[in-house]
Formats: structure tokens, C-alpha cells, sequence
């Protein structure tokens, strides 16, 4: 279906052959009164176009912190950026100049957030905001754009959208919001698109329409998609990989039925166990004992040591990489890592 | 957005009657008779001072005086001074002084405040942001008369720039000096508001979806970070002009300036009642007025009111 819609759109640049995104060895830290938060701690991933990450984790696993190193939106300072890549099209993002930067977002790589009431600007008409998108970028007048902010509200399907391009946010109902959201990340046909829990803030019904409407304009305009989440169930649907991150790493990388199926990670594992099942019902919820680590004070070893149910010596001295995950005669398994010392143990754990 | 400026003129009509009844109460039954004043040290005829007070309505219960003064108010007719001038005449000399002086302090303090505040509140804890948070502390613990004495002493003493007293209240050039002294309290509010909502809007999760759309620098601050962050700072400037308006008496007596301030300080001492409900009744509405546009205002600023 992708490459049907390939070919009726050649105006746009020809096809990367590369990961369009290369995030390497992404470190970040905030300085803060009580010491430096490590929020990142060498991340690696890549995006291809036409391609769906998931980064799934809990607050404070870094996993928003790592969206925003891309976007280049973290405050500097607080925030820093001591070492790694974001290699957008090859090109290293971290290297480039404030105005080449600038020209990347929006444009380029696009960004989705949580909470679009707060996200969205109280005191200017949506219509407005959409169009500025190309007022900013491509010079466009002010009446040509509030026309492309319309066309935009229809392809989100915001209905009559002619008599509500000049309502404010507030004016809107959450979901229809976050269709806002999305026409604007949209609006200039970007390469790749963030969308940092861009369900969260909504109801389940709601949740499904817009993570719908999301795969499905990510499908026709072919672009990658990083979808920042802890949310299991929004990811099964439209993921076509998940790296899971947990203390400013990532813990496990799988394509996302074999993750789901096969985790080789305790703490994926964990998280797995902790969804509530119907045929659980009357019985205790599972949870991952513990609590996040402090970032400021980060567990020696493995982070997940001090809550791992399969922790032994080695974790509390050692930080695992990010070993290949194989079948017990060897085959590799495509895509797939666990930073575990014990990940073929976790594997066959059922 | 009518049914709403509707509600806010109707809430005005119980505000205008309230605040004339007070000030009309205190004024009336303040201690001291007005008419035996007149006539100072002399003892008066009887006669005299009855008809005094039957052409003034004074030997009236108070509630008929209040209704009796009401009444001619809404035909135009603020009364008659003791001294037999219509409130009307006195209060035409001395307002459009006071509302020179308080255009051009509100222009200032508008102005340089708004200045100051962005400047200090888009670079927290820098040198000039110290620096103004130092002046405006200076100015706001200083009280005014002493700012007063300070420019007159520095500007038209040392300096020769101005002459100390004002000679002609309707020249704008004179009024200049005495404008910044009214203004600069203000001004040193302003600013620190300004500071403060800027502050507070440079980290609103919008101004992130902004650099996020890749947006210029200067569109992202006069776009989206000033026009929030002005909403408070707007509310100030428009009560603080109706204040203004309300004449200075401490500047205005520094600077003899023969604005309202001084007219009215006058009208106290002199137990003038009429000239002091008169002024103050046009005051009160000016108050109202002003409070009512900066509703109005801040309806236009933020659409979440407007609607609501």
C-alpha cells in the first residue's frame, strides 16, 4: 500500500536510503542544585521512513528527554548534551547551527504532544497555528495560509472545519485537539514525525480514532514515526518495532510481536505481567516491585538490579550492553537486543 | 462577547450608587458646620446661615440632600461651591491638567516598564536583570515625596534643567518631570510584572510546541510569549491610569500642579462639600470606566474570557 502512494508523490525528495534518524550514544544531563541528572545514557535507534518505533518506558526513563535532544527543544541549560550523534539524513543535527536547526523542525521532523490544551497557544485562533507553519517556513500570506489551515483540518477530519479554523483551542474537545496537533505536525509534509504520548491526555474511544487517524497518515505520506509511550496496548496496533528504555538506556530492542511474545528482558518482562488480564480477575495485580531510580543517583551495575527478580552478582557490578538476542542453536534474530547478562534464561522463562 | 459587556456596565450601576452614598455620608456629617466657616472669626446672623443652608439644601435630613444631589447630577448640575462658583467650572480648570500629567506618566511607566520587564524577564538572573530588580525595589521603598524632593534638587537646582515648581500647569514640557516622579512606582511594578508572566510564560508547554514548529526567535517571543505574558501587565495599566486621573495630591502639591489632586486637597481643608463630591463622584466613574475597559481589554487579549 506504501508504495502505491509512493509513486503519486514524486515531488517529494528522492527516497533516503539510510535510516532517516540514527540517534548514537545520545547522552544527556541536567545540572541541577543536588547534582547531575543523567536523563540519557547512550542511546542508540533508527528510524527508516515509512518505518514505526515505539520507545516504551516510565516517566523518567528518558524516553521523552531523548525526543527532545532530536527536536533540539531541551533548555540548554539546564539540560546538556556531553556526547553522541542525531544523525538526521547522515547529517549530525548536534553539529549544525541554530538557524540550520531551526529550518529542520517543523519542516523536516516534526513533533506531537501530550497534552494538546497546554500544548496549544490559549490566545491564538487554531487556524492561526496551523498556518503559521507556512507563513514561517515558506513565506506563505497570511490568507493562503488560513486556506491550507483548513484543507488541514480536513484531512485530520475535524468536521466543518471552514467555520472553526478561527476557534481558539479551548473551544475544542480533547480529541479534536490532538487532531490539531497532528494537522500541524503534518502540515508541511514532514520526514519523520514524534509523538510523545499523544494519547495519554484521552479517553479510550477517542484514544483508538486518533492513533488510527496517526498510522494511517503516516502510511500515505510515508514517513517514520517515533512513538514515545508507556502504554503497551496503544503500541501493539502500530508499532513496527519497540525499544523499551529504562533509566536513560535501552533494555531491550524486538520487533513488536516478538517483544510482546518472547520478552528477553526482566524488565520488559515485568511490564508485560503488570497488564491486567480479565481471566486475572479477583486476583492481585502484578507489579514491578520498586520504585524508578533516582537519576541523580543511578544503581552501580545494571540499572534495573535493585528490582530485578533474576539479579545476581554480576548485575550489581557490571552494566550489561546490549547483547544480540539469538535461538538457542544461534540463529540471530532480526532486530532484537536485551541488556541482560541472563537474557537467553529470561527468554525461555514462561 | 454583548451579553457580557452588558453585565459588566449593569454591575457598574450599584458600584456608582454605593460609592456616591458613602462619600456624600462622610463628607455631610463630618463634624464642623461648613457655613459657620464662612464666616470665620465673626459670629453670623441667624437669618443668614438659615438661608445659607435652605439654598444648599443643608438643613434638609440627609437621605433628601443624597436624593436631591442625585437628581441634579443626572441633568449635568454637579452643584455650587460655598464660594458660589459652579463645581462644574472648578472641575473644568483643573482636570485637563491632571489629564496631561497622567497621560504622559502612564506613557512612561507603559513604556520603560515594558521594556525593563522583557529585557529582565527573558534573561533571568542576568546582570541587567539584577540590575532592574534592584532599581524597581529602590523605587517601590522609597515613598514618593522623597523621589519628588530628589528630582527637584538633582534637575532644576544642581542641573537648571527645569524650573522646581511647575508655572504653567497646561505646558507639557514643565509637566515632564512631575510625570516621571507619578510615574515611577508604577513603573517599577510594571516592569517586575512584566518580568514575572514573561518568566512564567517562557516555560508554558505552547512556547515548546512553538520552537518545536520552527519558528524565528523574534516571531516566538512577539507572537506567543508577549501577548500571554502582557494579560496581567495589561489589567495593571488600565487601573493604574484610572488612578492616574484621580489626580496626585502629594506630587501635584510638590510640583504645584493645579490639577485635581490640589483642587481636591484644597476642597477638604476648606470643609468645600460640594467641590468634594463633585470630584469625587467624576472619579468614580472614570474609575469605572477604566475598570470597565480593561475588562473589555482583556476579553480581546484572552479568548478563553471572551467566550465564557
Amino acid at each position: 500500500m506504501t508504495t502505491a502512494v509512493d509513486t503519486t508523490k514524486p515531488a517529494r525528495e528522492a527516497p533516503y536510503e539510510g535510516p532517516l534518524l540514527d540517534v548514537r550514544d545520545l547522552h544527556v544531563e541536567f545540572v541541577t542544585r543536588d547534582g547531575v541528572a543523567r536523563a540519557v545514557n547512550g542511546v542508540n535507534y533508527s528510524v527508516r521512513a515509512g518505518e514505526t518505533l515505539a520507545v516504551l518506558g516510565e516517566s523518567g526513563s528518558g524516553k521523552s528527554v531523548t525526543a527532545q535532544a532530536i527536536m533540539g527543544i531541551l533548555d540548554m541549560p539546564p539540560a546538556r548534551i556531553p556526547r553522541g550523534e542525531i544523525r538526521f539524513r547522515g547529517q549530525d543535527m548536534l553539529r549544525m547551527g541554530r538557524e540550520e536547526r531551526r529550518r529542520i523542525r517543523g519542516r523536516k521532523i516534526a513533533m506531537i504532544f501530550q497534552d494538546a490544551l497546554s500544548s496549544l497557544n490559549p490566545v491564538l485562533s487554531v487556524g492561526f497555528q496551523l498556518g503559521e507553519m507556512f507563513r514561517a517556513h515558506h513565506g506563505t500570506s497570511r490568507k493562503e495560509a488560513k486556506d491550507k489551515a483548513i484543507e488541514l483540518m480536513e484531512r485530520v477530519r475535524i468536521p466543518a472545519a471552514k467555520q472553526r479554523v478561527n476557534d481558539y483551542p479551548h473551544q475544542f474537545s480533547g480529541g479534536m485537539r490532538q487532531r490539531i496537533m497532528i494537522a500541524m505536525a503534518l502540515a508541511l509534509e514532514p520526514d519523520l514525525i514524534i509523538a510523545d504520548e499523544p494519547t495519554t491526555a484521552l479517553d479510550v474511544t477517542v484514544q483508538a480514532q486518533v492513533m488510527d487517524l496517526l498510522a494511517e497518515l503516516q502510511a500515505e505520506y510515508h514517513m517514520g514515526l517515533i512513538l514515545i509511550t508507556h502504554d503497551l496496548g496503544v503500541v501493539a496496533d502500530v508499532a513496527d518495532k519497540i525499544a523499551v528504555m529504562y533509566a536513560g538506556r535501552i533494555v531491550e530492542t524486538a520487533p513488536v510481536y516478538e517483544l510482546y511474545a518472547r520478552p528477553a528482558h526482566p524488565y520488559t518482562r515485568g511490564l508485560l505481567d503488570s497488564i491486567p488480564r480479565l481471566d486475572q480477575k479477583g486476583q492481585e495485580l502484578y507489579a514491578i516491585k520498586g520504585l524508578p531510580p533516582n537519576l541523580l543517583r543511578i544503581p552501580k551495575g545494571c540499572a534495573f538490579n535493585p528490582r530485578c527478580p533474576r539479579a545476581q552478582d554480576v548485575c550489581r557490578v557490571e552494566v550489561p550492553e546490549l547483547f544480540p538476542v539469538t535461538e538457542d542453536d544461534g540463529t540471530a534474530l532480526a532486530g532484537r537486543g536485551s541488556a541482560c547478562f541472563f537474557w537467553k534464561e529470561t527468554l525461555h522463562d514462561r | 462577547m454583548g451579553s457580557y459587556v452588558l453585565r459588566r456596565v449593569l454591575q457598574m450601576i450599584p458600584v456608582f450608587f454605593g460609592t456616591t452614598l458613602l462619600i456624600f455620608l462622610m463628607v455631610y456629617t463630618l463634624p464642623g458646620d461648613p457655613v459657620a466657616a464662612l464666616f470665620g472669626e465673626k459670629a453670623a446672623d441667624p437669618a443668614v446661615v438659615a438661608s445659607i443652608k435652605h439654598k444648599y439644601y443643608l438643613d434638609q435630613p440627609i437621605w433628601k440632600q443624597y436624593l436631591h444631589y442625585m437628581g441634579n447630577l443626572f441633568q449635568g448640575d454637579f452643584g455650587t461651591s460655598f464660594t458660589g462658583r459652579p463645581v462644574t467650572d472648578i472641575m473644568a480648570g483643573a482636570f485637563p491638567v491632571t489629564i496631561r500629567l497622567a497621560l504622559l506618566a502612564f506613557v512612561f511607566e507603559m513604556i520603560l516598564g515594558l521594556v525593563l520587564g522583557l529585557v529582565s524577564g527573558l534573561r533571568r538572573g542576568s546582570v541587567q536583570d539584577t540590575l532592574v530588580l534592584i532599581l524597581t525595589l529602590l523605587v517601590i521603598s522609597v515613598p514618593v515625596f522623597v523621589l519628588a524632593y530628589i528630582a527637584q534638587t538633582v534637575f532644576a537646582t544642581n542641573l537648571g534643567w527645569v524650573t522646581p515648581t511647575v508655572q504653567n500647569s497646561y505646558d507639557l514640557s514643565q509637566l515632564m518631570l512631575p510625570a516621571i516622579v507619578l510615574g515611577s512606582l508604577s513603573l517599577a511594578y510594571v516592569a517586575r510584572l512584566t518580568r514575572t508572566s514573561i518568566g512564567e510564560n517562557l516555560r508554558a508547554d505552547y512556547m515548546r510546541t512553538a520552537v518545536a514548529k520552527g519558528l524565528p526567535r523574534r516571531t516566538i517571543i512577539s507572537r506567543h510569549l508577549l501577548r500571554n505574558s502582557l494579560i496581567p501587565v495589561v489589567t495593571f495599566l488600565g487601573t493604574d491610569l484610572g488612578a492616574l486621573m484621580g489626580g496626585a495630591i502629594v506630587t501635584e502639591g510638590i510640583f504645584n500642579v493645579q490639577g485635581i489632586g490640589n483642587v481636591l486637597y484644597r476642597a477638604i481643608n476648606q470643609k468645600e462639600g460640594p467641590t468634594v463630591v463633585g470630584i469625587v463622584t467624576v472619579l468614580v466613574i472614570v474609575y469605572l470606566v477604566a475598570s470597565l475597559l480593561v475588562d473589555l481589554l482583556y476579553a480581546v487579549l484572552d479568548p478563553r474570557i471572551r467566550y465564557a
